[in-house]
């Protein structure tokens, strides 16, 4: 069984299509800025990838609208575009055949930061019904499944950022077990003062200029900065594509894997690298195959030193293409690694591997070939995508050129 | 006197859950299940919240079950607003 990608759907903070989201990202237009969703003057982090220009209710019908948060509301409008864009009519497959896995990080915060002002401001019968649905990390992929009637496995994964790349992973998965066609991928809006403040412990960056606050690889990297949105995609058995005459073939999922770091203080080092060989060798493709790395890029100095250690020591120094397009996104938590996939396909389907917005170089001692600046044209038909979530998960997975 | 219509009901339907875009809420909805008009039990009791909180109501959760259609609701909304004789 091959798993072929036949639909995207990107909700981006610089781009609301998956043409619109690409087209800026080849050309270096960031969607960082300051917070517009609310007043962040008060808070020590005032930028973040926010979507602007969405409106939930040109892609959301009423009823679902008040059911839903916005994380919800990015993926039923990603979702939509992925159909669309696969030409799949689910109606007219058997229904239990087709299933959704999404990736959630951050829950539906704004909402549920919504109701608990209503309970603490009010009463108990202030609280709206939906609080008991909305905020779950579940509540997206439940939506999807009903909206577009997948009723076969349907599951959420929480991963952190990694959760992105094993959504796809499981996807995957569910292909391998009879499955024809799942939609998988994540979503994220935490876009709210709860959901900002829940994330302070981590490694935010508090520079309040757009172009200097998230420099992955930089020497003087600081931090990183949050964002909303994501992608959803859709996988089928390669076979069944066929049958049914897809419009698309972006590429083959060929190889994923994912690993757990050990505790802090045992003395043994993280396993970002173990993914990244493990993935490859799912895939059955040497390093010297692999034309291009969508990097996890975190913005942190000592997180970005042992991804550029992993990547040098499975590679070879600046063997490979880096790059890290999330540096004009902020990070995406659930959606950042659906978000890479699909930028990994459009570099292979155009030959092009964008760039990570600046930077102009990798600090000196990080032996990596960054594409930085503006987009590097060559052949792509194998990339390998990153990810590391919070608390020691890792992902890797590997796209190619989907083959005849 | 206080009255709750069937216009009420349609007026909190639409600001507290929305409309399916297949349904028509202005056509004859008095004996409509709720269910056929997209609105499951979850709906129903944000309705009813509503209505509560508008009204006085203080509707008990039991019987919201029994209130499948528009009209049984608006009818049990009017035997329960303040003043009204009970039935």
């Amino acid at each position: 069984m091959t798993a072929v990608v036949t639909g995207l759907g990107v909700m981006a903070p610089n781009g609301t299509d998956t043409e619109a989201y690409w087209a800026a990202t080849l050309d270096c237009k960031s969607g960082i800025d300051r917070i517009e969703r609310f007043d962040p003057s008060s808070y020590p982090v005032t930028l973040a990838g926010e979507v602007s220009g969405f409106d939930p209710a040109d892609h959301v019908p009423s009823r679902l609208l008040v059911e839903t948060s916005t994380m919800s509301h990015l993926a039923l409008a990603a979702g939509q575009m992925a159909i669309e864009d696969a030409g799949v009519v689910p109606a007219e497959l058997p229904e239990y055949e087709m299933g959704v896995v999404t990736a959630n990080a951050t829950g539906g915060v704004e909402f549920g930061q919504r109701e608990l002002q209503n309970l603490w401001s009010g009463s108990p019968s202030d609280v709206g019904a939906y609080m008991s649905i909305a905020w779950f990390f579940a509540a997206t992929t439940g939506q999807l499944s009903i909206r577009h009637k997948l009723r076969g496995q349907c599951g959420v994964v929480v991963s952190e950022q990694a959760g992105g790349l094993d959504a796809i992973g499981q996807g995957r998965r569910l292909l391998r077990g009879g499955h024809r066609m799942v939609m998988v991928g994540g979503t994220e809006s935490a876009m709210s003062p709860a959901g900002l403040v829940a994330q302070l412990p981590g490694h935010l960056s508090r520079r309040d200029d757009p172009a200097r606050a998230y420099l992955p690889f930089a020497a003087d990297a600081c931090g990183y900065v949050p964002g909303e949105g994501g992608a959803i995609l859709i996988v089928e058995d390669a076979r069944r594509a066929a049958e049914r005459g897809a419009a698309h073939r972006y590429g083959e999922i060929a190889g994923y894997a994912a690993t757990f770091d050990p505790a802090p203080g045992r003395g043994r080092p993280p396993t970002l690298r173990v993914a990244m060989e493990r993935a490859l060798a799912d895939a059955g493709v040497a390093p010297a195959d692999v034309d291009v790395v969508f990097a996890d890029a975190y913005g942190v100095p000592h997180l970005d030193r042992a991804e550029a250690e992993a990547i040098s020591a499975v590679f070879g120094p600046h063997r490979v293409p880096v790059t890290a397009p999330k540096s004009m996104t902020g990070r995406l938590y659930a959606g950042a690694g659906a978000l890479d996939v699909v930028a990994a396909l459009l570099s292979i389907r155009d030959g092009v591997v964008p760039p990570t917005a600046n930077v102009t170089e990798p600090a000196p001692d990080y032996d990596i070939d960054l594409v930085v600046e503006r987009p590097r044209p060559a052949p792509v038909s194998t990339a390998l995508v990153l990810a590391r979530g919070h608390g020691g998960f890792n992902s890797a997975l590997v796209v190619r050129a989907a083959q005849d | 006197m206080q009255d709750f219509t069937l216009d009420d009901l349609r007026r909190v339907m639409r600001a507290s859950v929305g409309v399916d875009d297949s349904v028509e809420l202005e056509s004859d909805i008095a004996d409509t299940e709720f269910t056929d008009l997209g609105y499951d039990s979850l709906a129903l009791l944000e309705i009813v919240a509503k209505i509560d909180k508008e009204y006085g109501t203080a509707i008990p959760e039991d019987a919201v079950q029994d209130l499948t259609t528009p009209g049984k609701l608006a009818e049990y909304v009017r035997g329960r607003l303040p003043g009204a004789v009970a039935s």
